[in-house]
């Protein structure tokens, strides 16, 4: 029999995790067995792709570093000429719960990309200061344009389905920041359903989230440039293949 | 103006139209690159061999010291050039970055083999799995 989530794709981009990744795969395969890891390796300079082999996950090594948005991509284009149905992204630095991906499927069943928000209620994690006021800003223009109400945009725990994942296989934004924020964008603009559903996050593995109020200054500005471009782009350059 | 300085400016004109032209043989520079490069040569050219045509170009167009006219076109060429080479590199960087991402999978397909032959037993059962499925699915 086959397992319900044979037809689903794990994404997770990788960036020297060799110290995480391997625990985080055991978890996925743990909490959604039948689906397939694809760990897509991004330039690392550590074991992060040996190690994720060992766990058990395919591994795709970029030849240099691209970014979260190039590595999705990877993820995308693997997704449709395997023929997987969905995309679900994770983490490899185990800030992502795997049992939050089930709530997320489930989801997809009416909506096209779902994103599974940090502040929604569940879990505990927390940010503060200029960086909250831009996710909020963020998250409210967001929600205008996809018609769903939003509030956090910026989480990298998102499922696709078949729409989303042809339409981002060939235009997922590779840009900082682009990748979370103007994804968004294209997919409302394609006509695409966006939904939230709560989930809770973890405390990141390793390394601290910056409080910097420089770099929050820096980040909302990106963001906001981000959004801007993303939506003065002609509407033409996004489309979906109608017969997928 | 002195006679030298009017050899100077025909000589200046003359030298970058070379240089473009041998580049251009050498296949070094691509049409679409040179275009700039000979029509600001060409302007240089004229406005060297005679000196009167700037002047009256100038007066034309309402600007009063005609080497003035000569900065704004000679600026104004090279903020377009560089404007033109923004763009471009903007155009590679994203071919790059695509041809990175095949670059992947393609590498992926080729050591597919090997990686069925992992030496943990989760490893070689979701290479099963992901087999079978993809047989199952007749692609």
């Amino acid at each position: 029999m086959e397992s319900p989530y044979a037809r689903t794709l794990i994404v997770m981009p990788a960036l020297n995790e060799e110290a995480s990744v391997g625990a985080v795969i055991r978890e996925v395969y743990a909490a959604l067995p039948g689906v397939t890891v694809l760990v897509v390796n991004d330039g690392s300079t550590d074991h992060t792709a040996e190690v994720a082999a060992q766990a058990g996950a395919r591994v795709a090594s970029l030849p240099f570093n691209l970014g979260v948005g190039g590595a999705m991509r990877v993820g995308f284009r693997y997704a449709m000429e395997n023929d997987f149905d969905n995309v679900v992204q994770v983490d490899s630095d185990g800030q992502h719960d795997p049992s939050g991906v089930p709530a997320l499927l489930a989801e997809l069943g009416s909506a096209d990309l779902v994103l599974g928000a940090r502040f929604a209620g569940e879990g505990d994690y927390r940010v503060r200061g200029p960086r909250m006021w831009a996710m909020k800003t963020l998250a409210s223009v967001l929600s205008r344009t996809s018609g769903a109400r939003l509030t956090d945009t910026t989480s990298g725990f998102r499922a696709s389905g078949p729409r989303a994942v042809a339409l981002f296989a060939s235009h997922y934004p590779a840009e900082y920041l682009g990748d979370t924020i103007e994804a968004l964008v294209i997919a409302s603009r394609a006509g695409l359903v966006v939904r939230q559903v709560p989930v809770s996050m973890r405390v990141r593995a390793g390394g601290v989230p910056s409080h910097n109020p420089m770099k929050s200054a820096v980040y909302l500005g990106r963001a906001g440039l981000a959004l801007v471009f993303a939506f003065a782009r002609p509407a033409s350059s996004y489309y979906v293949r109608s017969n997928e | 103006m002195t006679p030298a300085s009017y050899i100077l400016g025909i000589v200046a004109a003359v030298l970058v139209l070379i240089v473009v032209v041998e580049l251009l043989r050498r296949r070094h520079l691509r049409e679409r690159h040179a275009i700039w490069w000979i029509i600001a040569g060409v302007l240089a050219l004229i406005a060297g061999v005679f000196p009167t045509t700037l002047t009256w170009v100038a007066g034309l167009i309402g600007v009063e010291i005609p080497v003035n006219l000569v900065f704004f076109v000679g600026i104004a060429t090279l903020f377009l050039v560089c404007l033109q080479h923004s763009s471009e590199l903007t155009q590679l960087e994203s071919k790059t970055r695509i041809l990175a991402e095949r670059i992947a999978l393609l590498e992926m397909d080729d050591h597919r083999p090997a990686n069925a032959a992992a030496p943990t037993a989760t490893a070689t059962a979701t290479a099963t799995a992901t087999t079978k499925r993809k047989s199952g699915s007749g692609a």
